[in-house]
């Protein structure tokens, strides 16, 4: 049974998906995507605490040796990546029930379980798979039925911000497979094993770098690198509240994560960064990201919308971090995709709380809530000081080695934008927390009750998980630093 | 010039590829119709089906079915077998596409991106 760990993970929520749309009904559907996303992370916690014990896995799908069948292949890096991912749907999944009730129509509450424990399949896939084209086939299954779910959101505008993520997500997706198709013809290998090992001896051929182009656009499509990013604001802020805590934790996660896989593993550092100057782009975009997305979040009036722009901005810090070209930026890298993660799936999960009593977020609307919603806004300060990057929070360790990484550079200014642009955090988390707390509920004895356990128990674990990280950091640390220094040089 | 001409008919595939990615892609950005749209994203994922297949052939190979000869030169299977999954991830992507457009049909009461926008702006005021 462990010996197929690697694809049961995988596998589990795939085959649970077309139960829940069968079994037509919503209470079962939610009990498979439960036990699918807990099934997923005991998996993943297996699989993290193999690899850490004894080095990379290796699996072949089907019993078709590598590189003719497909590879699942797990390392340091996507182990942690698998572990994020399943974690964040172990806390979404139990989360859901009482959310989606609220929000979404009866009749679609069992496609909204199969359609989330699709996702899940896909996103994990995409960090488990050794095989390009399988991460691609991830990525779509992944991507479609992320559309799926934005679509299912109350407001109408989400059916166009879904259509819209549809076009530009396919376009991504189809800019990866154009990369792989030119890699194939080159190599003549799937396998990213095999790819790293070939792709050096033609690195110097048009195709090759004809095809790291194709393959970096798909990616700053799919991870919402600025100024590709256009898509996310109105698909997370028009998303039901569940979705949104899900996708902005995992989806632009995963997709960095195939940035790193694809420039590091497979074109190695040496390529991307001394030929292709991948270092250059990156650190112009990322700083643009990070400071015009932190100052157009300051403006908003939605706070789902607001949290939206702010994690472009914050795909920003990763992005910086790998733009360091060293293994200092590339661990403030892996560090903040996972703490981003926990953070902004907490505070969208606090958002979910505040829509299922009061029906909106708008800014205005939340006012007085300190008082109401003890709780839920307790937790959405501890999330918004983890964004800003106070310490004892996880936020302030990714920026302090984005900060090393900076230094270590020489890179004064840069530094300076990630202190600037932490205090423009501060001041958005503080519109909300000065609504919520020092100003009068508007509207009289109505009552406004916490919200339900059920809701509150997976927020606040996340919450834990934001504190817990950032106290007893040197685990973390130790492995991002760990699969930093495989990925920089997994070549030279 | 007559070198420039060979590169040009030897490499026809690339330019059928290339032309195909161009107009999907130009429908899809020029085009406010959201049905307009999908059919130029079709185009232009269909374009990359062109460029797998074409680069799996080879000169003087047949089908790649096991024949007696053992002299025979088989055409490589493995993009068509790629581009059997991608063509269903182009008709999964389709109509996902087409059931939000039917969707923002009734939600909207039309498909034209433009009008969408309208309906939008003058809500907001």
């Amino acid at each position: 049974m462990a010996e197929h760990f690697p694809i049961l993970q995988v596998v589990v929520p795939l085959l649970l998906a077309p139960f829940c749309f069968l079994v037509r009904h919503g209470k079962v559907a939610w009990t498979l995507a439960v036990f699918g996303s807990l099934s997923a992370l005991f998996i993943s916690l297996n699989l993290l605490a193999t690899v850490l014990a004894s080095g990379p896995l290796s699996y072949a799908v089907g019993g078709w040796p590598p590189p003719f069948g497909i590879e699942y292949r797990i390392d340091a890096v996507n182990a942690w990546v698998l572990v994020l991912v399943s974690t964040v749907a172990a806390m979404v999944a139990p989360y859901a029930q009482a959310s989606v009730e609220r929000e979404v129509e009866a009749r679609r509450i069992p496609l909204f379980y199969a359609a989330f424990l699709l996702c899940l399949a896909g996103l994990l896939g995409i960090a488990a798979t050794g095989d390009v084209f399988n991460v691609f086939v991830f990525l779509e299954i992944s991507s479609l039925s992320a559309y799926a779910l934005i679509s299912l959101g109350q407001d109408r505008r989400a059916l166009t911000a879904a259509f819209r993520y549809l076009v530009m997500g396919s376009i991504g997706a189809t800019f990866i497979v154009i990369g792989i198709g030119l890699l194939y013809a080159m190599t003549g290998t799937l396998n990213m094993a095999d790819l790293a090992e070939r792709i050096p001896e033609i690195a110097d051929t048009r195709t090759v770098k004809v095809a790291y182009g194709f393959l970096a656009v798909g990616f700053f499509l799919k991870l919402a690198l600025f100024p590709l990013h256009l898509w996310l604001p109105n698909a997370y802020t028009f998303a039901p509240s569940a979705v949104t805590a899900f996708l902005a934790a995992t989806a632009t996660k995963v997709a960095v994560y195939m940035l790193l896989r694809f420039s590091l593993t497979l074109f190695g550092a040496a390529f991307s960064f001394d030929v292709m100057r991948l270092d250059r782009i990156l650190l112009l975009l990322a700083v643009v990201a990070i400071f015009s997305m932190s100052l157009v979040a300051i403006f908003q009036v939605n706070v789902k919308r607001l949290l939206a722009y702010s994690s472009v901005a914050q795909i920003g810090y990763m992005i910086l971090g790998l733009s360091f070209a060293s293994v200092t930026g590339l661990t403030a890298t892996l560090l903040h995709l996972f703490n981003h993660a926990l953070m902004k799936g907490a505070l969208f999960m606090v958002l979910g709380c505040v829509a299922y009593r009061i029906g909106s977020v708008h800014i205005d609307a939340m006012a007085g809530l300190g008082k109401r919603m003890p709780l839920t806004m307790a937790a959405f300060v501890a999330g918004g000081l983890s964004l800003v990057g106070v310490p004892l929070t996880v936020g302030f360790i990714s920026k302090w080695y984005l900060i090393l990484g900076a230094l270590e550079k020489g890179w004064w200014p840069v530094a300076g934008i990630v202190l600037v642009t932490s205090v423009m955090a501060l001041v958005y988390v503080w519109r909300v927390v000065e609504s919520a707390y020092f100003r009068e509920f508007p509207r009289g004895d109505e009552k406004v009750a916490e919200a339900p356990f059920v809701l509150l128990a997976p927020t606040w674990a996340l919450i834990f998980l934001n504190v817990y990280f950032g106290i007893n950091a040197g685990r973390t640390i130790g492995a991002a630093e760990s699969a930093a220094r495989m990925l920089m040089e997994a070549v030279s | 010039m007559n070198l420039l001409v060979d590169q040009v008919v030897s490499s026809y595939n690339y330019w059928i590829v290339i032309f195909l990615m161009m107009v999907g892609f130009y429908i899809l950005i020029s085009r406010g119709n959201l049905i307009k749209k999908l059919v130029g994203l079709s185009i232009f994922q269909t374009s990359v089906f062109m460029l797998y297949i074409s680069m799996g052939r080879i000169t003087g190979g047949t089908a790649p079915i096991l024949l007696d000869d053992p002299g025979a030169v088989y055409s490589n299977p493995l993009p068509h077998v790629l581009i059997l999954t991608a063509i269903v991830v182009g008709i999964a992507t389709t109509s996902v596409g087409l059931a939000l457009v039917v969707r923002i049909k009734e939600a909207y009461g039309t498909v034209e991106e433009d009008e969408i926008h309208r309906i939008e702006t003058e809500k907001g005021h």
